[in-house]
Parts: C-alpha cells; structure tokens; sequence
C-alpha cells in the first residue's frame, strides 16, 4: 500500500482493459465502492459495531450495568443528558447494555458459523470428491436437515435443552452446517470434474495433495462470501431464540432477551424494546450489505442467488 | 410430467419420514425425565413408573421410533403433558389463523416484493434500484418480534388507527355472530355475508400480516431484481424488444415469466419461514394461532407439543416445496423435460 | 406475400443511412457515411466481431439506448426518418416493417414459452386477430419448409437449424420489408447452413424482402451477397458489389481477411 502513491481518482469512463492499465489494488477497491455505496455504508457499519464491542469497557456510560446491577432509584427513566437510551425495569442505562449487546450475538453467530464450516467443508468436500456412496448418503442426511425451515429446527432444539448462550449456539450451529456441505459439495464437484484434476490423478498425484492445493482453494472464496451473507441471519435467529426465552439469561446484556424483558414495560416506556431492537436490525442489515457487497465484488457469478 | 410428480411425491415422502426421525431423536436428547413431567411435580416413584409405562418410555429406542412412525402415519400424535389433550387437535384448531395470516402476508410480499424487484432491475445502479436494495434488505434484517411491538405501538396505542390485538373485535360476537364453516374467520365472515365482522376480520390482520410480510417481501424483491439482471441481457429479450414489444411488456411480461419458477421457489421458502415467524408474533398480536400454542408450549416446557408443531410445520413445508416443484416444471419446460 | 413495387435502385434506396455514429459515453464504436440497402437486395457487412456490426443492427431497430448506446446521425427507411421517432413509432416498425434474426438460435427464443406463443403473440401485437396469427404462422412454417406443428414445441425440444427457420418464418409472417440477419448462420453447421442461405436467397427471390446480411465470414457473404460492405473498428472501410470487393479489394484489410478464407472457392 505505501509504495503507490496517493491515487488520484479514476476517471468515471475508464473503459476495461485500457492497453497498458495496471490499476492499482486501492483503485480497484474505490471504483468497486463507488459503484456499490451499499457496501459502503455495509462495511462502516460493520466496522463501527466491532469496535463497539471490542472497546464496550472504555465507552459504554456505566459499565457496571452490563451485569447484575440494581439502581433502585432510577428504574424506568426515560432517555435524556444522563441516560441516552434510558433506564431499564432495575435502572440499569440501556446504552450500556446494547454497547456491550455487541459482544453477544455476533460472537455468537461468529462461533455457530465457524462450527458449521468445521462440520460443513469435511462433509461437502468428501460427497463432492470423493462421490459415490458417500455422497448420496451424506447428500441424503443433509437434505432431511434442510427440509426444515432452519429457525424451527434450532427452536425445537433449544426448547429441550436447557436454556442457556451454549445451548442455543448448540441448537443453531446444529442446522446450519447443511448449508455448509451443500455449499462446498457443489464446489468440490465442479472442481474435481475439470480436466486438470484428471490429469493430476492420471499422474498419481495424491489425494489429499488434490484436496488441499486444488479443492479447498477452489472454496474459500465462495465460503466466505455465504460466512458474510450468513451472519446477519444467525443473529437474527438468536436473537429470536432468547426473545422466547430459549438462550441468553438475565442478566446477559442480549438483544433479544432485552426486548423481552422490555414487552411487559413497553407501553409507556418504550425505549425498553425500542433501542435493543434497533442494535439488532442495524448489525443484521449492516452484515447483510456487507455480504451482498463481497459477493458482488469475489463472486460474481453467484450473484443471481439473492 | 406425471412421472416428474410422482418422483417428487416419493421423495418428499422420504423427507417427511426423515423429518420424523430427526424429531423423534430431538426428543430423546432432553435431558429431563417426561414421565416425571406427565405425572406431575408432587408424583411418587410408582406414579411415574406408571406414566413410563403408560407413555411406552419403557421399550427399546428402536421400537419406540417405530411405535412413533406408526402413529404420526395413523394420526394418532402424541399427547400434550400440559393440556393433556391429542397434540393434533390442537394443532388443527389453530392451523386456520396462522394460514390465514401466513397466506396473507405472502400476498402481500408477492404484490409488494415483485413491482419494486422490476423497478430494481429497470435501471441497475441508480437511485431507485439503490433505494430498493436498502430497502429489501432492511426488510431481510428486520427482528419481526421488534417490528410487531414499534407497528403497535404507533398504529394502535399512539395513533389508534389500527386495533392491537385479536383477530376480530369480540363484541361483535353479540351483534353479528361468527357462523364456524371453514374456521377461517375471513372466509366465514365473507361466505355468510357478514360485512361488519369482515371489516373487523381484515383491520385485525393488517398489522400481523405486514409484520410477517417484512422478510417474504424484502427477499422476493432482491430475487425478482437478480433474476430480471440475469435474463434481461439474453438474445430473447432482444429479439422480443425487436419484435416491437413495449418495454414494459419486455419486463412485465416475459422476463418477468423466467423469473417466476425461482421467485416460486423462494415463496416456497417463505412460507416455512413465515410460519416459523408466526411463533414470535402471534403471541404478541394474540393471534389465536399455531404460533400462539408454540410460544406458550415452549413457555411451558411441553416438549410433545413444542414437537408436533414442529414437525406439522415441516411437513407443511415439505408439502409446499412439492407444489413449487410442480408449479416450477408446470412454468419451465426445462424442469420437467431433463 | 405484398408485393412492393421496386424501386430504382436510385441513391436513397430502400433503407439508407448516412452520417451515423453511435457511441458508448465519448467513446465512438461506430462512424458509418453511407449505407444503402435497396429493394430485394442483399447487402452483407463483413468484419471481425467487434467491428461494430451488431451494434449497428441495433441501431436500426432504434435498440442502441437498451445496451446504453447513444445514436447520432441518419437512418432512413421509405423516406422516413427512423432516429427523429419515439419509441412508440418505432414499435410500430419494429418486427412490423423491420425484422431481425439473431446469431445464436438456441437463445434466441425464451425458454419458457413455446415457440409458436411468440410467434402469435408478435402478429397479435401487429395487429392481426387470433385466427390470422394461426393462419399466418402456419403458412409462414410451411413457406421455410417446416411442419407447423413445430410451433407447439419449446425452443430446447428443436434443433439450431430449425430455430433458425422459425425466426425467418416469423420476420415471414410478420410480412416485414427488411431483414436484419446478424450472424444467423454462425452457429449452424454446414449443411444446415447452406440451407438457411438458400432459404434467405429463395426469400428475396419471392418475396422482394430486403436482407441486412452480417457476418465474420466472407465466404458465406461472397456466396450470397449482392453489394458487400468490409467493417472494421466500426468504420466502413470498402464496400461494392460483391464479385468486385472480393476479387479485386481495394483495402489491405479486405485483403487481409480473404488471405484468412483460404478455401473460398470451394466452399458451397
């Protein structure tokens, strides 16, 4: 980055392929921004919730209320100088707990999605690679999985197990992971079918050589982009998940448990739900461009499925 | 095409047996003892030993998921230990709301969701696509718990337009009687003519419907628009364009029939979804419906119920996804024809 | 079929552009000065793909603004001038007066409906009634020596040839003046190739209609073409009537592509 000096912005009708055109990395990033504010505003967005999370300690008002505290003598208070966001049903300042909120379920949903890729590339890699038997049968499994809209399944397993972040991090990675083999399956299917994988097997290259100069290579891209795409939509089904009452207990500073706790005080005190709720759609929706941004800009090709 | 569903029906019947499987196993990882729950708190040992015998908790696995299979198929499902009452008639009382609130709000994402996706598509990359890409994706990433309790708050505690909860004003039950003939209160006020309990049936499902109609909507609208992109280029377009059709034609008419057997697809999708939805606001607009059961069954730790809804809303699910398939080959012939 | 009386092959012609370019933003793909089509003639452009020529079909059928183009300059059809109308008029000609046909038959038809819907649909929105439109159609098959029963067939369930067919049958049933063939033959295989040109040839011969006959490949221009017009960079470098151009041309870029058609006289 430092050797290229500050890039001027390019011209709006540069057409592609200009004779002799090395674009630099950072103007190719410009041009793709420009042409996508979304994942502009996606990416800001995303930046600004992680840093809320990661520095909640140093900026939140009272970081003392993102646990057990009790304020008995501001129970309730409306948003103002002293409390943004207002107090909650114990005066705990609800700005502090939706900083702190920050570390729950994304966390949550970075953990469920990271398992979901540990169970998903071995599984998809092995139908698609190595096909047979194998892949109808783990293609067999995952599709009774699927056949589930995902949201009822974690539900149904939350609600027998008993409610706590494990268990609902349990109940969601258990039907995410389907996506996963699905995903890379067709990946490796399509990359194993190509002539040059043949022509390594024809010269003895190993297995496991092809899988993990060829194959994985070949995934990572497209993993990444449905990782990004997918993050929006874990938080959402966490936060849906505490809000029956199936994951995060008080007093965790969850989004969704807030507004739960916030439905019985709602009406007059409506800050309770409100501001929780807004932290939830913003991060969804901030991820959700996120990932529709990186699969415009690395995926192209893909970009027809949403 | 006879052959096309007849393979469809048998998979999904695979599916189904399937789905089956994996909730009889969710069962059996509770950690707690059900017989303990059905015989109550204060049981003695020989009481719960009796519900044991009585639930069949004290055969192999194996014959219980066989025991299990061959009810579901006979319709005989399990017993509710709150209610004590056959899980699936409970299910069927309360199956009408929810598809009247679910179908309604698909409506509505599907004449919302496609203008905006065809106006996306029109000029890709200006303000109007823009705007309704931010806006189909907020609808994607909207908490519809939240959205439920902000839309009431505004339109019927604030503003008093719109009525918070039920799905008809009850004291309209004196005056102009709800005659039962389909159990779709919508339905049955329109089928005996009953103008006020209609008005009063269709003004209590406008807020429920629109909060479930927030994710179908957002997620028809990037479909259509994705779908019009990727056909609009193609040399059918152009030469349909070079046959004098008007662009509006071009759009509305046949870009938009390739895009329908994927946006069928995505309805499919949409309607498991939004029924799961169902379980996070029908409680709060105290809809009488399978979301309101699931909710109070999850509340009240009833795991034969909180399974039965689950599996009838997947078998729903299996069953819609099978009618999109016929729909879809019934559109494209090159479904049918491979 | 209606029969037009011809015209004089005189300088306007039946379709005549002049002067015209047409441009993406400030970049210029396509500067013609003159272009005439007269009546039964065919006039082929030739040229490497990219030279321009489907964009300059495109202007003709008034489509350039579809894949962003911006048009300036001439294209006159009977007298009248085609770049001073609205989109509304030039539906009117579209399909109606001019007709095109598109290199890749296996995509020219939407998938999703059979071929003979678009086939009605087209003469319904050019004004002819259901009964018309079937009739019409059916002749129109039968005339490129197709069974109209082909018509309640997808475009997957027909060969490339006799897509081909079915969108000459149309641009026939439409009874349109001007054809615009942008590389109808190039995905064909030989034989059925030599087929479509002679059908294209019988046409004119019968019907008087007018062909825009573009493709890359001389061989196939020199056997059907009347006039020839060598493109490229979206400039008209040589044009003339057929048997000059490619015997005697007078451009080194004409030259260049006949050195690349090496079996030229062999090719029927």
């Amino acid at each position: 980055m430092t050797e290229s000096a500050v890039t001027q912005p390019p011209q709006a009708a540069v057409p592609a392929g200009t004779p002799g055109g090395r674009v630099s990395r950072r103007e190719v990033t410009w041009r793709a921004l420009k042409a996508n504010p979304l994942l502009a505003v996606g990416g800001a967005l995303v930046l600004l919730i992680v840093l809320a999370a990661i520095f909640a300690p140093l900026i939140a008002p009272l970081p003392g209320d993102a646990g057990a505290a009790t304020h008995p003598f501001s129970v309730l208070k409306a948003p103002s100088g002293a409390h943004l966001f207002g107090t909650d049903q114990v005066g705990r300042d609800i700005l502090t707990r939706v900083m702190y909120g920050a570390r729950v379920s994304p966390v949550i949903a970075i953990i469920v999605l990271a398992i979901a890729c540990v169970i998903g590339v071995p599984l998809g890699v092995a139908a698609g690679f190595l096909g047979g038997w194998l892949d109808e049968a783990i293609m067999r499994v995952t599709d009774v999985f699927l056949a589930f809209p995902p949201l009822l399944l974690a539900l149904a397993l939350a609600a027998v197990l008993p409610a706590s972040l494990t268990s609902l991090t349990i109940a969601i990675a258990a039907v995410w992971w389907p996506w996963y083999v699905r995903l890379v399956r067709g990946q490796a299917a399509s990359v194993a079918g190509r002539p040059y994988i043949e022509a390594c097997r024809a010269l003895g290259v190993s297995r496991s050589r092809i899988i993990f100069r060829h194959i994985l290579p070949n995934s990572i891209t497209p993993l990444l982009v449905q990782v990004s795409l997918d993050v929006g939509g874990v938080i959402l089904t966490a936060s849906a998940l505490s809000f029956l009452g199936l994951g995060a207990q008080d007093p965790v500073p969850d989004w969704g448990l807030m507004i739960a706790e916030g439905t019985s005080y709602f009406t007059p005190d409506w800050w309770l739900v409100t501001f929780p709720g807004l932290a939830i759609l913003v991060t969804a929706f901030a991820f959700n461009l996120l990932g529709d941004g990186l699969r415009d800009l690395l995926d192209p090709k893909r970009s027809f499925m949403s | 095409m006879l052959t096309f569903v007849a393979r469809r029906i048998l998979l999904a019947i695979v599916v189904v047996v399937g789905v089956v499987v994996v909730t009889f196993v969710v069962a059996h990882v509770v950690p707690g003892d059900p017989a303990a729950t059905w015989a109550g708190p204060h049981a003695s040992a020989a009481q719960i030993a009796r519900a044991r015998q009585f639930l069949g908790l004290n055969r192999p696995l194996i014959v219980q998921l066989l025991s299990y299979l061959g009810g579901m198929a006979k319709g005989n499902w399990s017993v509710s230990v709150h209610t004590h009452r056959s899980v699936l008639s409970d299910i069927m009382s309360a199956a009408p709301a929810t598809l009247e609130l679910v179908l309604t709000a698909l409506l509505i994402a599907v004449a919302v969701g496609i203008p905006l996706g065809l106006i996306s598509a029109r000029r890709p990359g200006k303000p109007a696509d823009q705007l309704v890409r931010a806006g189909s994706t907020f609808g994607v990433s909207m908490p519809i718990f939240w959205m439920a309790l902000i839309l009431q708050l505004i339109f019927s505690q604030r503003l008093k337009l719109l009525p918070a909860a039920g799905e008809y004003s009850p004291g309209l039950l004196f005056t102009h009687p709800l005659v039962k003939r389909t159990g779709f209160p919508v339905l049955d006020s329109l089928l005996g003519g009953n103008l006020p309990m209609l008005g009063s049936t269709l003004v209590h499902l406008i807020l429920p419907a629109i909060v479930v109609a927030a994710y179908p909507a957002g997620l028809i609208a990037r479909m259509v628009r994705a779908q019009v992109l990727d056909t609009i280029g193609e040399t059918h377009v152009l030469n349909v364009r070079a046959l004098g059709f008007s662009e509006r034609q071009v759009y509305g008419r046949f870009t938009m029939k390739q895009a329908w057997p994927p946006v069928a697809a995505a309805l499919g999708l949409v309607f498991g979804y939004s029924l799961v939805n169902t379980f996070l606001v029908e409680s709060i607009f105290d809809w009488p419906g399978l979301g309101s059961y699931a909710a109070a069954s999850i509340a009240t730790l009833d795991t034969p119920a909180i399974l039965g809804v689950t599996l009838f809303v997947a078998i729903a699910y299996v069953i819609a996804n099978l009618v999109v398939d016929i729909v879809q080959a019934a559109i494209d012939p090159r479904i049918r024809l491979t | 079929m209606t029969e037009t009386p011809p015209t004089p092959n005189g300088p306007s012609g039946r379709l005549a552009i002049t002067s015209l370019d047409i441009s993406f933003g400030r970049r210029k793909v396509v500067s013609i000065d003159e272009l005439r089509l007269d009546h039964a003639e065919i006039v082929g452009i030739a040229g490497e793909s990219g030279s321009g020529k489907s964009m300059t079909t495109l202007a003709i059928l008034g489509l350039a603004s579809t894949v962003g183009a911006t048009v300036s300059g001439s294209i006159v059809l009977d007298g009248q001038e085609l770049t001073a109308l609205s989109q509304d008029d030039l539906r009117e000609i579209r399909g109606r007066r001019i007709a095109a046909i598109f290199q890749s038959p296996s995509t020219a038809f939407s998938p999703v409906y059979k071929v003979g819907a678009i086939v009605t649909k087209a003469l319904r929105l050019h004004g002819a009634t259901k009964s018309e439109a079937a009739d019409r159609a059916a002749e129109a098959m039968r005339q490129v020596l197709l069974a109209p029963d082909l018509l309640r067939r997808y475009p997957s369930q027909l060969s490339g040839g006799q897509l081909q067919r079915v969108a000459i049958a149309l641009a026939l049933a439409l009874r349109a003046e001007i054809l615009l063939a942008d590389e109808p033959t190039s995905a064909l295989d030989v034989t059925v190739q030599a087929e479509v040109l002679d059908l294209l040839r019988d046409l004119r011969d019968v019907t008087g209609m007018s062909i825009l006959f573009i493709s890359h490949d001389l061989a196939v221009v020199a056997e059907l073409c009347d006039r020839v017009a060598v493109m490229r960079n979206g400039v008209i470098v040589e044009q003339g009537p057929a048997s000059q151009v490619l015997s005697s041309p007078a451009d080194p870029y004409t030259a260049e592509l006949l050195d690349s058609v090496p079996k030229l006289a062999t090719t029927k």
